[in-house]
């Protein structure tokens, strides 16, 4: 980063990104990614209330159960992070 | 002040009586230019004023109104108006102004401060005891315990002196007369500060006798502490080192103690320091100290003494401390063969140069003084010419370095030595500094002389060149050009740790208070610490006291920025210091002797307070305030709790009750001043609190009733300003009883004679009348009699505040009361003799009427109205803040209809005043027009309008511009409300003659114009000839270099209705031509008005021709015609999706250009053409653009990539999120950091602008072994 840009407009963009969950980074690997996207597809189900009853008539469960276990999969939804091999 | 406190007049009754015996114990010839009179705070307030509300007194506030007197916009936009369009500043002349010319003495007291040495951090060395060597908070306490004691003892002396006196009075007879006679003969010649140096005359026996020997200080001059290890050079009080330095009950010096003993040769004489004892620190001097006149050749004088005496003889008798001194006590200096690093630093020795340097300059001083009277009395003859007084303007000079040469030396006359030959030294010319340094001023010479030396850096230690380091940032962050100061501030940023806390305060601190600091230095300065402090954090403990000493002034600072630099520094320092550290720094200045000390650091503690969050003082807050040591810690305590409410407002809801609990004992305190404060700060805190809060306030009610029945004077007042913040939290009722209660004590005090207390009895009738408990019938009967009869008097109108306060309290009373009873009661008083009286009349009236409408007023009144204002209107001689023109603005406008009667008589007065001499009167007639325009309209007095519109036409040669300004606007009111149909002058003959007005240059005649031709334009353009037009549009295009951004839309919007009236092609050929001009502001309207243009008449009459401008082969031009595409989509909107076909090969051009502004105006446009569209069907286009706009991600010019970014923003809105996030996944785990850090901000800005939508285009990922990454859900389907 030059020294101009450190006081601009696009180093408080990235401030204000970086304060969202979902956001990433150059450092970012394949599962980290991987988790953020399981989890905001879980939260876009949940949050549609249509897409979970098409969930639910297809999977022939209540739309109350749908709903739980997606939010029950949003904690580890890609299953346990990998070893990180560098530390 | 009339009333002033009995206790108040006894304590300044005895100081006077102190610093007169004081004069005459010294005989010591000064110079009174320098040292000034005998009583420099002669004419000033001693002490603080009750009403501690800071007058909002906005000089710069007044100015503007005077400017932009005839101006009609809400205050807020003449607020906003940018001041620094005032002529120099905007052209960066702004003069530079040194702070201390702008300082009362009040706030110079700051000089009298001492940077004190750091002190022990308690932190840092965990359990172990501190060294003796360092300063703990005992010691410090200790000594302002002793200087307390001192004080007290003081007191004591010369009350019992002062009896002494009295009785002696009472036995009359002639010894009286002669006793003060002698004392102001002598109190002419002499200092108020002791001189250990004074000559030995008679006084000294007298001295002796009267025991005042060694401490007799006035307190206007606080002791200085032995510690003053760095004083500063403006410090000339100083650098005569007093005889308090050491007292005498200082315990007896154990050879533990003596490492800081020998730091303060001590003035007492009884001291071992002060003897030879100290030559040890020449014996080891130091090799920066030789070469470096430095700062430290500004320390205390002290510590040169025993330099001077180690080369030379003791001189006997002319230091009272040397003869005193009863021999060489050997014990300190072999404790001191061997100093710490921090001792050497402070305390360098005196180096041979510098002591010739300072004999040298002390001869020159010498033989240089200012003669005396006496002296020039004797050399002149009697008689053949007149003593002129100096006139009021002249101040003498203040140059730091003369004042503190003129101080007479211990050194008595100085004996010959032969110099020491340098020949690398020249101190007549002000060299060429090396490296590339910036300018030094005379003044900085004695912090940054060193760096002139010419010596090898080689030869320095590490310690030394890092001092140098520090020195050379320092001098180019001061006096540096831009760049070099940008640079020096980061690299000691940077670096701070590895220069550390102490080398950087050291340089920073004494440049902080250098007597001639402007402001811009101290900005930049306190600039550097704020960025120093930040990366030293823990580090900067032991130097809080330090930093507080220079950054506390500030928060005094008139000021509004430096008051909130310097509240951000110390929010800054007690979070890196920690609360223990920064209570542990203050503490002993809670009850410093010295009333602004205790100020200041009471504003320092609230800014501590609002840092580190109010409970965490809380604790600390009521042991203070309880204190049974000292009043004036209780003082302080509660006026913190006052600062504190001050600064933070209602953020002080949650605590109010804790901070109310601390304080409310206060109220009862023995000492009045307490009282005061502790009511002050009730008044605060529910001032602050409001609406909410009433409970907490519960437990001081009781005091504080107790209180207004029992106390007088200023005491009262504060008690009253107290109630009056707390009866407004009340519910109805109780504000009801209670206001009847207060009410009583009110309408005895309307009689007072005090200033105070009348501004705070309004104020408090303002606030109790304004509570919804309290009647109308009630104010009636009970308040108004009495209420007029005592305040709305001409006196009252004399003084800004009071005229003020009372319009703002009647206005008040009238929103309860009703317009007629209030303008009955003061409508005759508009045609009182006095002028300043009626303004405050009219200012009421208006504000009543413009409040409450005129409805209430009935025939008689309204015609005692309108002859008043008439009155009042017509015998105006000055009014600059158009009080009268804005009341009868007001009355006329609330009257309405009623009004008709009266408009011929009113027009009568108007036009015979246009046509006055006075240019003043002129402009008024004018815009008084324009404000009752409306009106007349309603009345149907359009035959009178016309007429004044021909008035007005004739008077368009008038050569003032504010006139001429008025003039133009008033015509606009007139064709506003009679449309230009009626419009007498017909438009046909008025717009001609406007033309040539266009060339004014004065902004009020330029915007008048510009708005009444943008009228014109807009709905009459059909009465005028093209060629006029076209005429006119040459004209506007001078205006775009206007100033004012105001004038700039005004003729940008012209253009688009000229563009209408008489077709675009004409009027764009002439924006066209204008691209090429030089001046950017000129080419950025001008592209605004094509974009208007096109807007206005359709883009596809402006288009070709735009299209084909861009095929000129000039930058200006080019970029131009971008720009204004890119207005021009921004301002069609989702018209551009007829547009977004014709001119893509044109952006395709422009981004794929080598110049990057084409490519960054090209993205803009890119973008407003995509937030238009969006939705409209044009995604091939946009998507075909996206492509030519995503290579640009990578540029690194901050305005390119913000386009680009932005431009890919719009996209997303235009094609989708999907679509992006397609051209994302190639670069999010690229190999290269440089590509996957732009590409994950643009992810980013993604994932927040469409976080759902992204949910369905993420890639499929492949499973691993442990880890499953499929979305199964997304593929079932029914």
């Amino acid at each position: 980063m030059q020294a101009s840009d450190r006081f601009n407009i696009n180093s408080q963009l990235e401030h204000l990104q970086a304060k969202y969950v979902g956001t990433g980074h150059a450092d970012l690997n394949r599962f980290e990614w991987a988790v953020n996207i399981q989890r905001d597809s879980y939260a876009s189900y949940v949050g549609h209330y249509p897409m979970l009853a098409y969930f639910a008539i297809a999977e022939n469960e209540s739309i109350g159960r749908e709903r739980y276990n997606f939010m029950q999969k949003m904690l580890l939804p890609c299953g346990p992070p990998p070893e990180r091999e560098d530390d | 002040m009339a009333s002033m406190d009995p206790e108040i007049a006894k304590t300044q009754e005895e100081r006077k009586k102190m610093e007169q015996q004081l004069a005459s114990l010294t005989s010591v010839t000064f110079d009174t230019d320098l040292y000034g009179g005998n009583n420099p705070f002669e004419g000033y307030e001693q002490s603080i004023p009750v009403n501690d509300e800071e007058e909002n007194f906005d000089a710069m506030d007044s100015e503007v109104a005077r400017k932009l007197a005839s101006y009609t916009a809400p205050k807020s936009i003449l607020k906003d108006m940018p001041r620094g369009v005032d002529e120099d500043e905007s052209m960066g002349f702004k003069k530079p102004s040194r702070i201390i010319d702008r300082e009362d003495e009040y706030r110079r007291r700051r000089l009298n401060r001492v940077i004190s040495p750091e002190r022990h951090d308690a932190f840092a060395s965990g359990d172990k005891t501190p060294d003796v060597s360092v300063r703990t908070y005992a010691d410090v306490m200790r000594e302002e315990a002793l200087k307390r004691e001192k004080e007290d003892t003081l007191r004591l002396i010369a009350k019992k002196k002062k009896e002494e006196e009295e009785r002696k009075a009472s036995e009359g007879g002639e010894e009286k007369e002669r006793e003060p006679a002698a004392n102001a003969a002598s109190q002419q010649t002499q200092k108020r500060r002791n001189r250990w140096d004074q000559s030995q005359d008679e006084n000294n026996a007298k001295k002796v006798k009267t025991s005042q020997s060694d401490w007799d200080m006035p307190d206007s001059t606080p002791g200085i502490g032995r510690w003053d290890a760095t004083p500063t050079p403006g410090r000339v009080g100083d650098a005569t080192p007093s005889l308090s330095r050491r007292n005498r009950w200082d315990e007896t010096p154990t050879p533990g103690r003596l490492a800081d003993s020998d730091a303060t040769p001590a003035g007492g004489g009884v001291t071992p320091g002060a003897t030879p004892a100290g030559m040890t620190w020449d014996a080891t001097p130091k090799l920066a100290g030789l070469a470096t006149p430095t700062p430290k050749r500004q320390r205390s004088r002290w510590d040169e003494t025993p330099a001077t005496m180690g080369s030379a003889t003791p001189m006997a008798g002319a230091t009272p401390a040397a003869a005193y001194t009863p021999g060489v006590t050997p014990v300190g200096g072999v404790e001191l063969a061997t100093p710490t690093p921090g001792a050497i630093n402070l305390r360098g020795a005196i180096t041979p140069e510098q002591y010739n340097l300072l004999r040298w300059e002390k001869d020159i001083e010498e033989r240089n003084r200012p003669l005396t009277d006496e002296e020039l009395d004797a050399m002149f003859p009697q008689e053949g010419y007149k003593i002129l007084e100096p006139p009021p303007s002249y101040v003498p000079i203040r140059t730091p370095a003369r004042k503190l040469l003129a101080t007479p030396t211990p050194l008595g006359t100085p004996l010959y030595s032969i110099p020491e030959e340098n020949r690398g030294q020249q101190f007549d010319v002000p060299k060429e500094l090396p490296g590339g340094l910036p300018f030094m001023k005379p003044e900085d010479y004695q912090y940054f002389g060193a760096l002139l030396n010419e010596e090898e850096e080689e030869e320095l230690t590490a310690e030394e060149q890092k001092e140098r380091k520090i020195m050379k940032l320092l001098l180019k962050v001061k006096n540096g050009t831009p760049p070099q100061r940008k640079t020096a501030l980061r690299q000691l940023t940077d670096k701070a740790r590895e220069f550390g806390a102490g080398p950087l305060f050291n340089r920073i601190l004494p440049l902080l208070m250098q007597p001639t600091l402007e402001d811009q230095e101290r900005h930049l300065l306190v600039k550097v610490i704020d960025r120093v402090l930040y990366k030293l954090d823990e580090l900067v403990r032991p130097y809080v006291h330090k930093i507080l000493v220079v950054i506390e002034p500030l928060l005094i600072d008139e000021d509004y920025y430096a008051r909130v630099e310097g509240r951000e520094i110390i929010s800054n320092l007690s979070k890196a210091a920690g609360l223990a550290t920064m209570i542990a720094a203050m503490r002993p200045d809670i009850d410093n002797i010295d009333e602004y000390v205790r100020n200041t650091t009471a504003r320092a503690f609230s800014v501590v307070a609002s840092a580190l969050g109010i409970p965490a003082l809380l604790p600390f807050l009521k042991a203070v305030c309880q204190s049974k040591k000292s009043w004036q810690a209780r003082h302080t305590g509660i006026k913190i709790v006052q600062q504190i409410a001050i600064l933070i407002g209602c953020a002080v809801l949650p605590h109010l009750r804790s901070l109310v609990e601390i304080i409310e004992h206060g109220l009862n305190d023995e000492n009045q001043k307490v009282r005061t404060i502790t009511a002050l700060s009730l008044a605060a805190l529910a001032e602050a609190a409001a609406p909410y809060g009433i409970e907490s306030f519960d437990s001081v009610l009781k005091p504080l009733w107790k209180g207004i029945r029992s106390h007088r004077g200023k005491v009262l007042a504060a008690f009253l300003k107290a109630i009056g913040f707390i009866i407004p939290l009340m519910d109805a009722i109780y504000a009801s009883y209670y206001t009847k209660e207060v009410m009583i004590i009110l309408i005895r005090e309307f009689q007072s004679p005090d200033e105070e207390m009348k501004k705070i009895v309004l104020k408090v009738v303002k606030q109790c009348v304004s509570t919804e408990g309290v009647e109308a019938e009630y104010i009636r009967t009970d308040i108004l009699p009495e209420f007029f009869r005592n305040f709305w008097v001409r006196r009252m109108a004399l003084d800004r505040r009071n005229y003020r306060q009372l319009v703002e309290t009647t206005v008040e009373i009238a929103n309860k009361v009703g317009v007629a009873d209030i303008v009955g009661r003061i409508v005759e008083d508009l045609k009182d003799e006095s002028e300043p009286y009626r303004r405050m009349v009219m200012e009421t009236i208006e504000k009543v009427v413009a409040n409450l409408g005129a409805s209430d007023i009935d025939a008689r009144l309204e015609e005692l109205l309108i002859d008043g204002i008439l009155y009042a209107f017509q015998e105006q001689t000055s009014d600059d803040a158009n009080v009268m023109l804005n009341g009868f603005g007001a009355v006329v406008n609330a009257l309405g209809q009623r009004v008709k009667p009266y408009l011929p008589q009113i027009c009568g007065t108007i036009k015979w005043r246009l046509n006055n001499k006075s240019a003043k009167v002129r402009q008024q007639a004018a815009d008084l027009i324009s404000r009752i325009a409306v009106v007349m309209k309603q009345c149907q007095e359009e035959q009178l309008m016309g007429h004044l519109g021909v008035v007005l036409y004739e008077y368009l040669g008038e050569e003032y511009p504010e006139v001429l300004g008025s003039i133009l606007g008033a015509l606009k009111a007139i064709v506003n409300v009679i449309g230009m149909t009626k419009m007498t002058p017909p438009i046909k003959d008025l717009l001609p003659r406007l033309t040539p007005i266009l060339k004014n240059r004065h902004e009020k005649v330029q915007e008048n114009c510009i708005d009444l031709v943008g009228r014109i334009a807009d709905r009459g353009a059909e009465f005028v000839p093209a060629r006029e037009w076209m005429r006119i549009c040459f004209e506007l295009l001078e205006m775009l270099k206007a100033h004012k951004k105001g004038i700039r839309r005004a003729t940008v919007n012209t253009f688009g209705y000229i563009a209408k009236a008489i077709g675009p092609q004409d009027v764009l050929a002439t924006l066209l031509n204008n691209l090429k001009v030089q001046e950017r502001q000129n080419r950025v309207c001008t592209t605004v008005a094509i974009a208007i243009v096109a807007e206005t008449c359709s883009p596809f009459t402006v288009l070709p021709a735009l299209m084909n401008e861009y095929r000129v082969p000039e930058l200006n031009v080019q970029n131009g015609v971008l720009k204004s595409l890119s207005f021009l989509f921004e301002y069609i909107g989702e018209m551009g999706k007829d547009y977004i076909y014709a001119v893509t090969p044109l952006l395709e051009d422009a981004l794929m250009d080598r110049d990057l502004v084409h490519r960054q105006t090209a993205a803009s446009a890119v973008k407003h053409m995509a937030l238009g569209v969006a939705g409209l069907g044009c995604e091939d286009a946009l998507v075909h653009l996206l492509n030519y706009v995503w290579p640009n991600i990578f540029e690194t010019s901050p305005h390119v990539i913000n386009a680009v970014m932005e431009a890919i923003e719009g996209m997303r809105v235009a094609l989708g999120a999907a679509v992006v996030l397609n051209y994302c996944l190639q670069g999010l785990f690229h190999p290269a950091r440089k590509v996957r850090e732009v590409y994950w901000k643009i992810y980013n800005s993604l994932y927040i602008g469409a976080q759902d939508a992204l949910v369905a285009a993420y890639p499929v990922l492949e499973d691993e072994e442990h880890n499953v990454f499929s979305r199964p859900e997304l593929t079932m389907f029914i």
